[in-house]
């Protein structure tokens, strides 16, 4: 298992390294430079060399990384070119917030979609099949954004019951999970986060927990007279592996925050900053941030890993 | 039964007495002006800040003062000049290249430091001299425009100070409206731009708080300031970056800001409906087109007077919902400079016998856009249409879509690196001569050197440049300002489109709001009530 698990982590290694090769590459490939959003709209050719000699942009590219990766290494992911903040208090600040939203979205989604998938495997066929599978379309179909805006509009606008934006009344740095105060600015972003999640975890249980149910040693369990419940159990126990994977997965990406319902929102998580990054080219947050938020994809895996061969020996992780 | 009414009356009595004492009775609460602006980011506090002019709005002219600031207390006309941290300011009689700066006396800097000569000195070198160690590369860049003819500066005596430039410029007192004056002993006691930014000092009406990056400043008032007319009428002022127009609405209408930058023209019928107040006024915005004036159609006035008489401009004011009036020239009707210019009102007949007698017929044009941006409005829409009305008339007209900072680099680098594009959409300030009319107009100005994308050139124009920098008459060089923004009309130098009508929303409870008309907002004599 230790064997395993440092394996893992080795392997979480070149990912990193792949995945920043990759990003650094796509943004300097697309039109623009890093420095233009510091310059003045008619900036002249010297000012401009000038900045990019200063921010070191005027070196090879293959120099750039290597040097960007050196001091990644060791734990310095450089200063922002925007803020002049650190990189790193900037991306862990960011994904501290974004946690908030996701691990919420998280267990909402992973809730309801159990509840429904399995439901809906149970009574497979019926009425009831029909109308989560309904209900599961419609949670991967709805766009995000609307569905935030329309909560805005009813919630906070309409009936005042819900803040519109923000992280609590005083900023990130006061939240408290604990203080209405503060829970009440979680529960739209929350909401809104975990509709994509419902959908695809409830297809996939649904259709784990019903192949489960189809197969023969399940009219052996009922006919050596065990109660339905424990039939259940016994088809979620064998369907789990698969559903934990997809769970994982979805974890992962929630975990890179959500560019739309943070922008809707004013949550200034994980997406907020990348979305931010992107537009103006702040190549050392994007690095650092994908850098992050990549190594958090992984261990999130690996840690489905770990959990699934709990559930189910059969799966050998030598 | 009397002695219990008697010891309930006095438990009663005391009991009030007591809370009175601790002071039970409500406390006054703290008048707070919260803000939610468009920029995705805090704008940068060491000084001169990033995120365009909302971020002199929202943090240069609160924080600090320049040696001379614009008059934002009025509506009724284009925001002029007035006194700051200089109270006169002329250029020497001995020499033309001299420009002397008389400084107020009194002032103090937040941390309790001296404002005077030497500070100046200081604050001109930070941005102008790479080696002395307090130079910052970011806001030198972000200044270079406006610092590109100063040669240095010098103390004649505590309250007095001389900028030499390094060719005579008649105009260069205007760029110092533009150049904050921090604390040079806060920055030596921070040692570091990083470490400044958490305690930054200037002479402005408010004084920093705190922050939280990316979320929110606050600031207070500085009930010291200079000038006590100045003195903000609430205690605290909170700024919140907030960068989707949906989500500042929804905010303004929730209660959780009272005072929301550009709401977009579908929010505003729900905002007036609520009782918010939208106000909207003319200021020094241009959304128009640079022409190539190299490659392509637009090198003949024909074809660039074509474009301009196909635009129908009342069309696109409805379509922004009347937020913005429709644009004749670069800068609008209210500026001291627009004069008498040659106006293309909508003529479809005339644009088509234009580009007839052009012999381009139908005319292939290819204009590069973004889809967002700073002062761009709402350009995806916008450029659809500018297409459809230039189509109606004989143009057949190809949208280059890209980002805001690919566009960005195509307007810094100018024609010749992009000679497939034959305009540019990028909008622009016109908030003084240079940076408003000359940068579009100067051969000195050519991209890559500065904002004549296209290489537009009249001899007439260059000639009156050269007089307008060595006439140091205020009167006859206005005169020759008003005259090279007609000339470039004459020349049709732009497609000319829209101005901006600077659109925000208040909250009811708000009082004392007189909106300039200008980039900058004066938020000080904002009153904030308790209720809607």
């Amino acid at each position: 298992m230790w064997h395993y698990i440092a394996r893992r982590i080795l392997y979480a290694i070149p990912i990193g390294i792949g995945v920043t090769v990759f990003c650094f590459a796509l943004v300097f490939l697309a039109p623009g430079n890093p420095v233009q959003m510091l310059l003045p709209a008619d900036a002249s050719q010297e000012t401009i060399d000038l900045i990019m000699k200063t921010y070191g942009f005027d070196k090879p590219l293959p120099l750039q990384y290597l040097t960007w990766l050196e001091r990644a290494i060791v734990g310095d992911l450089g200063m922002s070119i925007q803020t002049n903040r650190p990189v790193l208090d900037e991306v862990l600040k960011a994904l501290s917030n974004t946690i908030f939203l996701s691990a919420g979205a998280v267990m909402l989604a992973f809730t309801i979609a159990f509840i429904f998938g399995t439901t809906a495997a149970y009574y497979r066929g019926s009425l009831i099949d029909r109308g989560v599978t309904a209900l599961s379309i419609i949670g991967v179909s709805v766009p995000s954004y609307w569905l935030g805006i329309v909560l805005v509009i009813i919630f906070a606008v309409d009936l005042n019951w819900l803040p519109a934006t923000g992280m609590g009344p005083k900023g990130s740095e006061t939240f408290n999970i604990f203080s209405w105060d503060h829970f009440k600015y979680i529960i739209m972003p929350v909401i809104t986060m975990s509709m994509v999640p419902v959908g695809i975890i409830t297809r996939t249980t649904r259709s784990a927990v019903a192949e489960v149910l189809g197969n023969d040693f399940v009219n052996t369990l009922r006919a050596k007279g065990l109660s339905e419940f424990a039939v259940i159990r016994h088809a979620i126990k064998n369907a789990m592996p698969q559903i934990l994977a997809v769970m994982g997965l979805q974890f992962g990406y929630l975990m890179g925050g959500s560019i739309l319902v943070e922008t809707i929102f004013n949550w200034p998580g994980s997406g907020f900053l990348l979305s931010k990054a992107i537009l103006t080219r702040d190549i050392p947050v994007l690095q650092g941030a994908i850098l992050i938020l990549a190594l958090c994809f992984v261990f999130t895996n690996l840690v489905v890993d770990l959990v699934q061969t709990s559930v189910d020996p059969r799966i050998k992780r030598a | 039964m009397k002695g219990l009414f008697r010891t309930t009356k006095a438990a009663c009595l005391a009991f009030v007495t007591l809370g009175a004492t601790l002071g039970l009775t409500p406390a006054k609460a703290e008048s707070t002006l919260r803000v939610a602006m468009t920029a995705g980011d805090i704008p940068d506090v060491t000084g001169q800040p990033d995120q365009g002019f909302e971020g002199y709005r929202f943090v240069g002219y609160t924080l600090y003062d320049s040696l001379i600031l614009w008059d934002l207390s009025k509506s009724d006309k284009e925001a002029s000049l007035m006194p700051g941290l200089a109270t006169k300011w002329y250029i020497d009689p001995a020499n033309s290249k001299r420009w002397i700066f008389e400084l107020r006396d009194n002032v103090a800097f937040h941390d309790g430091c001296k404002f005077d000569a030497e500070t100046v000195v200081w604050n001109v070198k930070r941005l102008t001299d790479e080696k002395v160690s307090y130079f910052n590369p970011k806001q030198y860049a972000a200044m270079r425009t406006r610092t590109v003819n100063i040669d240095h500066a010098e103390v004649v005596d505590p309250l007095k100070v001389a900028i030499l430039t390094k060719e005579p410029d008649s105009l260069f007192y205007i760029q110092m409206s533009f150049w904050m004056m921090i604390s040079k002993c806060q920055f030596e006691k921070a040692g570091s731009y990083e470490a400044y930014a958490k305690m930054p000092s200037g002479t402005g009406p408010y004084k920093f708080d705190k922050m939280v990056p990316r979320e929110r400043l606050e600031l207070v008032q500085n009930t010291k300031y200079w000038n006590p007319a100045r003195v903000p009428k609430h205690e605290r002022l909170v700024l919140l970056p907030m960068p989707e127009a949906t989500t500042r609405a929804a905010a303004l209408l929730s209660g959780q800001v009272d005072f929301i930058e550009a709401p977009s023209p579908d929010t505003i019928p729900r905002l007036k409906s609520s009782g918010m107040t939208v106000i909207t006024l003319p200021y020094p915005h241009n959304w128009h087109y640079q022409f190539n004036f190299v490659e392509g159609p637009f090198k003949d006035l024909k074809v660039r007077q074509a474009a301009n008489y196909a635009m129908n401009r009342d069309e696109m004011v409805e379509m922004l919902g009347g937020l913005a009036q429709p644009g004749y020239a670069t800068v609008p009707p209210s500026s001291p400079y627009f004069g008498k210019p040659v106006t293309y009102k909508y003529d479809m007949a005339k644009a088509t016998a234009l580009l007839k007698e052009a012999k381009c017929y139908p005319c292939e044009v290819t204009l590069a856009i973004s889809t967002s941006g700073s002062g761009q409005m709402q350009p995806l829409p916008m450029n659809e249409l500018v297409k459809a009305q230039m189509e109606a008339v004989g143009f057949k007209v190809k949208l280059e879509v890209m980002d805001w900072n690919a566009l960005l680099d195509v307007t810094f680098k100018g024609r010749e690196k992009f000679p497939n594009y034959h305009a540019v959409n990028v909008s622009r300030a016109t908030q003084d001569p240079f940076s408003g009319i000359f940068r579009f107009a100067m051969k000195k100005q050519n991209a890559p050197a500065g904002g004549n994308w296209g290489h537009y050139y009249s001899a007439e124009i260059e000639k009156l440049i050269v007089d307008i920098y060595n006439e140091f008459d205020e009167v006859k060089r206005d005169a020759m300002i008003i005259r090279v923004h007609e000339v470039m009309n004459a020349d049709a130098a732009m497609l000319f489109v829209t101005h901006d009508l600077n659109p925000r929303a208040l909250s009811p409870k708000l009082k004392g709001f007189v909106q300039a008309q200008s980039w900058f907002q004066d938020l000080t004599p904002i009153t904030v009530g308790t209720t809607n």
